[in-house]
């Protein structure tokens, strides 16, 4: 469903990515694992356009789309959750899960997306009127993929979801991943959890200082030796 | 208490109303684009204008007139941010500042080309309104209440549209509200059309107390900007207080002593709120 | 360096011999140049750190007025009533500045208090008529030539005056240029908190390059209102004059020492020219052409006439050799 061929991206003279090319299949979950400083953040912001490539093309459902601005990307139907959750910490949970709708295919169904989220997430719907700053971590990762799932996306894109939270919600995150998509909704994880996000993806990739390294589905990447030494510690 | 005393403060909550306006409008622009239009109150002063030559001219009916100066402020306010702010908007934030300066000078100077130096006034006189022994202006009383209108029709803008809601989403983190669909630049243009109707309107309400003329923005102008740095600067709620705290002062040192020392003692009593409360008076 | 030593004697010499070839025409406008770019310099001084004040105004009038009140009300001589101007202009600074230094109110914070500072105090001026003449404006009491009153009907002696002036400011924007202070003034342009942590005395700094920028400022206004012979709160106090100094020294380019006079060769040259066309018939046409200007400038050439000059002579452009 989301193809990337060859992308080279950066910021300025400063090259972070280096012909990086993956496939996400329709349906599947795909991760994108890796130290830090390999490039998994810039190659979100690539996708969703917050950063202009310099070579490649990204295409979705065989349509390029690397030369659209962000708001056009939504609208193709790929929702970022950002690094950090990025929510608008003055504006109450429900203003920042309606905010997410605001593209106008996604507003006349504002209300029927909400209930679904708030099916989702119970705990929101409790605080919905709550400041989004004053949400725990694990309350503002919930209503950070949200606020991406109320433009009914075909596409999730997340970034590191489990930074910063303690290891029982880190659980309770990749068990949400594991709900959402069993409704049929594709994602793309980048994350620095390794063992957590093998367990929930179909296949990952290794990203390491903007190359890919290894590719393979999650029982191959769970087996192999270099993984296993590097990133899972045995 | 002294009756005139009364009647003074009771003006500088009227006054204080449409200066609310303006604030609010400055401060909206402040929060979303993160510049100050230093030409503000010249904006309201085309306004002004733009009303007396339709109505005492071409006698247009006065809402008209109006309605006419809402849109034309609000079309004022999309040129300033597409000509002058946005080709500058990534340099140093100083560039935003001279270059409205710069408008400043330009708006004062041509409407001295166009217009001459002299006050205009449109001629109407809308009754005094007596309280036992007060008077209070009919006018001033008219633009509070349609100034606090407009400032309870913008809070539900910004509260229940999505527009509104994105302008506030915005003004908390610009770089991320394209993941939501969220195109920056219409926010803007919308923000500075916004900004421009409110000084249009503003425009509409002093029309009817006071006469136009090329440098009226520099009676109030530096007066908006003291009440936005006294609420924070960005902070709508804040500048929307402190606009009736400035008025009041205003007010009553004018009671006191004369108009134009009540402007100092404004500003007095500004500095010495800077000593006290540097990022505005609601300063959390 | 004995070239240029050269150079600059033979402008001496030059500067020197003006007063006898010239008109008093042209002597008058060269007196207009040499104390606005007087004026203008004195304001780079701090807005070159990005210090941008937008109430020099307020600092011009006070310079102004002072003198010319002590001594048209109490006959003191303008020896003492410019210092004790220049007093009252440096504690203002202090006032305005102190606060705003110490609690951090940059940027537009600062730009908008001074805007309100330069408008406060042209409106106390008009406010106090009955002491100041308002704005029909104020005329300080003729007594012929007198070095007691600062005052001369022959142009040559504000000439010598404006230019010793001149150079003056010239000096001390060198040597806030050269001093130690101006590393601590460029790091804190750049980040002030950084600048803070490594033990640069913040608000010294700046106290110290507003009061210079002050003071000067208000000698300038002073000598200015004794060369006109006349006052009015417009002319030098409020809105219009403050950015008029900020219109010069940007196109003019504030980041060097000689761009406030290019921008004051420009504003006066421009003035006149429109003058001459046009008479009084198009008051407001300078100023309109200025705020054009402004804009233009600032979008296309932020660092003025005489900073895009520089930046080409130091990419290099030459003319290619035949």
């Amino acid at each position: 469903m989301l193809s990337l061929a060859g992308i080279s991206a950066g910021y300025g003279s400063f090259q972070v990515l280096f012909d990086v090319s993956l496939e996400v299949p329709r349906g599947e979950a795909v991760g994108v694992i890796g130290p830090n400083g390999a490039g998994k953040t810039t190659l979100m912001r690539v996708i969703s356009g917050l950063v202009q490539l310099q070579t490649g093309g990204i295409s979705l459902e065989g349509r390029r789309i690397e030369r659209l601005p962000p708001h056009r990307i939504v609208e193709q139907g790929i929702a970022h959750v950002p690094e950090n959750r990025r929510l608008f910490s003055r504006l109450s949970v429900e203003d920042n899960l309606r905010i997410g709708a605001y593209m106008p295919r996604a507003r006349q169904d504002c209300a029927k997306q909400l209930e679904r989220v708030y099916d989702l997430f119970s705990r929101l719907k409790d605080r919905r009127q709550q400041l989004a700053g004053t949400l725990s971590g694990g309350e503002q990762q919930m209503c950070a993929i949200g606020r991406a799932l109320m433009s009914n996306p075909k596409l999730l894109l997340m970034d590191e979801p489990s930074a910063g939270l303690a290891p029982l919600v880190v659980a309770q995150v990749f068990d949400l991943v594991h709900r959402i998509r069993s409704d049929g909704l594709t994602v793309l994880i980048v994350e620095q959890n390794v063992q957590q996000v093998l367990d929930v993806v179909d296949r990952a990739y290794l990203l390491e200082v903007g190359k890919i390294k290894l590719a393979g589905t999650s029982a191959e990447l769970k087996g192999n030796d270099f993984i296993r030494k590097s990133y899972m510690g045995l | 208490m002294d009756i005139y005393l009364l009647e003074a403060i009771l003006n500088g909550i009227l006054l204080g109303g449409v200066l609310a306006l303006l604030a609010l409008g400055l401060n909206l622009i402040f929060g979303v684009i993160d510049v100050v239009w230093i030409a503000y109150a010249d904006l309201v002063m085309c306004g002004m204008y733009l009303i007396y030559y339709l109505y005492a001219e071409f006698n247009w009916p006065f809402l008209l007139a109006c309605v006419a100066a809402i849109a034309f402020v609000g079309v004022l306010g999309i040129l300033v941010h597409v000509m002058i702010i946005a080709p500058i908007l990534g340099t140093a934030p100083i560039n935003q500042l001279l270059a409205t300066g710069g408008l400043l000078f330009f708006l004062q100077s041509f409407a001295t080309l166009l217009f001459g130096t002299d006050f205009r006034n449109i001629g109407v006189r809308l009754p005094i309104i007596r309280f036992d022994s007060i008077y209070i202006s009919s006018a001033r009383l008219l633009a509070f209440t349609v100034a606090v209108a407009g400032a309870v029709a913008l809070y539900f803008f910004l509260k229940r549209t999505f527009v509104g809601t994105a302008i506030r989403a915005i003004a908390q983190d610009r770089d991320i509200v394209g993941l939501m669909g969220v195109d920056q630049r219409h926010i803007y243009l919308v923000t500075s059309a916004i900004g421009g109707a409110l000084a249009g309107l503003a425009a509409c309400l002093l029309i009817l107390q006071y006469d136009v003329h090329p440098f009226i923005g520099n009676t109030f102008g530096p007066l908006i900007f003291m009440i936005c740095v006294l609420g924070g600067l960005g902070d709508m709620i804040g500048g929307f207080v402190a606009a009736f705290l400035m008025s009041q002062i205003i007010a009553i040192g004018g009671y006191y002593f004369s108009t134009e020392l009540s402007y100092v003692f404004a500003f007095t009593f500004f500095i010495v709120l800077m000593f006290l409360r540097p990022h505005g008076v609601l300063s959390r | 360096m004995t070239a240029r030593h050269a150079m600059l004697a033979i402008l001496l010499a030059a500067l020197a011999t003006l007063p006898q070839v010239v008109a008093p025409y042209f002597m008058h406008l060269l007196i207009q140049i040499l104390l606005w770019g007087f004026v203008y310099t004195s304001w780079s001084i701090m807005g070159r750190f990005g210090f941008v004040s937008l109430g020099h105004g307020a600092f011009m009038g006070v310079g102004a007025y002072v003198p010319a009140l002590l001594w048209n009300y109490f006959g003191v001589t303008p020896w003492i009533g410019i210092p004790l101007g220049i007093s009252l202009a440096v504690v203002l600074a202090l006032v305005i500045g102190y606060p705003c230094f110490r609690l951090k109110v940059v940027g537009h914070y600062f730009a908008l208090v001074t805007l309100a500072l330069g408008q406060v105090v042209m409106l106390s001026i008009v406010a106090a008529r009955d002491v100041t003449g308002g704005s029909l404006g104020f005329t300080p009491k003729a007594v012929g030539y007198s070095w007691f009153a600062l005052q001369f009907p022959q142009k040559v002696y504000f000439y010598v005056i404006a230019l010793a002036l001149w150079f003056g400011g010239l000096a001390v924007w060198y040597w806030v240029d050269r001093g130690i202070g101006r590393e601590a003034l460029d790091a804190i342009s750049e980040d002030e908190e950084a600048a803070a942590t490594i033990g640069i005395n913040v608000i010294r700094e700046k106290l110290r390059v507003t009061v210079i920028s002050a003071a000067l400022t208000a000698l300038g206004g002073a000598i200015y209102g004794q060369y006109m012979m006349y006052l009015n709160p417009e002319t030098v106090s409020g809105i219009a004059v403050s950015l008029q100094i900020v219109f010069a020294a940007i196109v003019g380019g504030t980041y060097t020492a000689l761009g406030p006079t290019v921008g004051a060769l420009l504003t006066i040259s421009l003035n006149e020219g429109l003058r001459v066309a046009f008479g009084t018939n198009f008051i407001g046409a300078a100023n309109t052409i200025y705020g054009v200007l402004l804009v233009l400038f600032i979008i296309f050439m932020p660092r003025g006439i005489v900073g895009m000059i520089e930046d080409a002579t130091k990419r290099g452009w030459r003319i290619k050799p035949l």
